[in-house]
């Protein structure tokens, strides 16, 4: 519980920052400090935190699904096979409501993270390695997809948009749609034992009373829609799925529905750090969230997998 | 009572299972041995539900256990495969806590809780309960997967080759403990490699060869030294060391 309060603590001092900081001066610029608020910062913020929420749960959700600690969303092809099926919204039916072109993403993405699941069953277990990398080519295949597909029909910027994770963009009436994220949160936890099933394997799972493939599904399902809803609100961001689970997995173990709140408070708090820091590394101007994070997330990642783990006890 | 009719698996043209029928009496511990690639795991796998076999039927108490749904099933089967892939960052106390979960699906009450207590003291692992898994020998965490399955107190277990890879000390731990549990309660059947462990421990046998039976039954009055040089197609002897049986390889 220290550590919840902990991390509760740090994601409201986060927050206020990312409250108070940007190109106007809150206290002494020449706009309206509460119509700044309310148009941008905070729904700056929120989005960040439940962007990076939603990924981190996405993560642990997948790393569970196939047993592998190594895989995220980005190595599974889940935001690549949602910008497909938005490009294919966008060329087929461009003047469709956002929600029906959120629903077709989550669709495809929904398709392309089940074509990488089932390609993953014949991936041999020895060398945890080994998936990663089946996945880094199967995401390749579907974005060289999509950009091919987007360079003949002239929506490069579009894929460019859909593929660096930055929140400078962020409005009120711009951003809903990643409460859904909250949803699908609230939704995990309700399967938190479920997908730590999971994690035991098959056999394991299904002897353990499990309907393996009905779990399956629903947890693909919700890493899809979560996925699809922040490429289409924010953008791809790749590496959260991966570092936020593996460092609470590493600190906590995998007990979900004991992790599960902080997983999401961790992978809020990173994102958000990434987009404050973002925003003040070459103030006034801005450096993509997504970006910020690949680089601090890496490092960080690299130097937990050369770290000895510290086991937790009680 | 487990009973199986004639039970039959393919793959890739090659009968893995070929007609299979036994019946199997509640409780004590039944050993299922044979060469390598006779199918005692797969006929493990199809006992549990977990492999659907082409043609034949297995029913657990009377209930066929591929009609069931998981859920049913994990009430009257558990189950210990070789070698779990991932071994799961949880304390020992959680994931033989997740024995019970057939039973609460995610609520458990006194019940569940006395009954993991009891497993973790049944397989000594009172003193190991706050220890993750993964820090365990490997000898540990067999005991745990076992006692995993022996919280979900159901009238059958069924343990795919539990000693493999255990040193003598941690084999017979866990026998021995699996004597005690079948002689009270559940059914135990296990596929076994080392032939006197079997001699020792089980009361009954099914001796697999090329995905048929052999022969099976009480391991007093069917197991001779002639039944194991055929089963083996090698020659071995049944003999006896200050009481105790032993299978040597003559």
């Amino acid at each position: 519980m220290r550590a919840g309060a902990g991390i509760a603590a740090g994601l409201v001092l986060l927050a206020a920052l990312s409250l108070a900081i940007g190109a106007t001066n809150l206290w002494s610029g020449p706009l309206d400090s509460g119509m700044v608020l309310a148009v941008s910062r905070i729904p700056r913020t929120l989005a960040a935190m439940l962007a990076g929420a939603g990924l981190a749960l996405a993560g642990v959700v997948v790393q569970q699904s196939v047993q592998n600690r190594l895989v995220e969303p980005g190595l599974t092809g889940t935001p690549e096979a949602a910008m497909l099926g938005l490009l294919a919204v966008t060329l087929l039916a461009p003047g469709a409501p956002l929600l029906a072109k959120m629903g077709v993403a989550a669709l495809t993405a929904l398709l392309g993270t089940a074509g990488f699941f089932a390609l993953s069953r014949h991936v041999p277990r020895r060398d945890p390695m080994l998936l990663p990398l089946v996945g880094l080519i199967y995401a390749g295949i579907l974005g060289s997809i999509a950009l091919g597909a987007a360079w003949a029909t002239d929506l490069v910027q579009y894929l460019w948009s859909w593929q660096s994770g930055e929140f400078s963009g962020v409005l009120r009436g711009r951003y809903e749609l990643l409460w859904l994220v909250a949803g699908m949160a609230l939704l995990l936890y309700l399967l938190a034992d479920r997908i730590t099933l999971l994690g035991l394997g098959e056999d394991y799972a299904r002897s353990l009373g499990l309907n393996y493939r009905q779990t399956l599904l629903m947890g693909l399902g919700i890493v899809a829609l979560t996925t699809a809803v922040i490429v289409v609100s924010v953008g791809a961001m790749p590496f959260v799925g991966l570092v936020v689970p593996n460092l609470v997995s590493r600190w906590r173990g995998d007990n979900l529905r004991r992790n599960l709140p902080l997983v999401a408070a961790a992978g809020a708090g990173f994102v958000l750090a990434a987009d404050v820091l973002g925003r003040l590394l070459r103030w006034p101007y801005e450096i993509p969230a997504a970006m910020v994070f690949a680089v601090f997330g890496a490092g960080l990642f690299l130097w937990l997998l050369n770290r000895p783990r510290v086991r937790h006890e009680g | 009572m487990i009973e199986v009719e004639s039970l039959s698996l393919h793959r890739a043209g090659l009968p893995v299972l070929a007609d299979v029928s036994l019946r199997l009496p509640n409780g004590g511990v039944t050993a299922i041995i044979g060469p390598n690639g006779a199918g005692k795991s797969t006929l493990l796998h199809c006992l549990a539900g977990l492999i659907a076999p082409q043609s034949g039927r297995v029913r657990v108490e009377g209930v066929d256990i591929h009609r069931v749904r998981e859920a049913e099933r994990a009430l009257l089967l558990s189950l210990l495969t070789q070698n779990p892939g991932a071994v799961p960052r949880l304390s020992v106390r959680d994931l033989v806590g997740f024995g019970r979960w057939p039973h609460h699906r995610g609520r458990p009450g006194p019940t569940d809780h006395a009954l993991v207590e009891a497993a973790l003291e049944r397989f000594d692992l009172l003193p190991l309960a706050g220890r993750e898994v993964e820090a365990l020998s490997g000898g540990q965490r067999q005991r745990v997967f076992v006692a995993m399955a022996f919280a979900q107190a159901t009238p059958w277990m069924l343990l795919d080759e539990p000693l493999s890879a255990l040193d003598p000390k941690f084999a017979r731990d866990i026998m021995e403990r699996l004597r005690d549990v079948a002689t009270a309660g559940p059914g135990v059947v296990l596929v076994l490699h080392d032939l006197s462990v079997a001699a020792r421990y089980a009361d009954r046998c099914i001796c697999m060869k090329q995905g048929k039976i052999l022969a099976a039954g009480a391991w007093q009055s069917t197991v001779t030294s002639d039944l194991l040089t055929r089963l083996y197609d090698t020659p071995m002897r049944l003999a006896e060391v200050d009481g105790q049986p032993v299978v040597l390889s003559a």
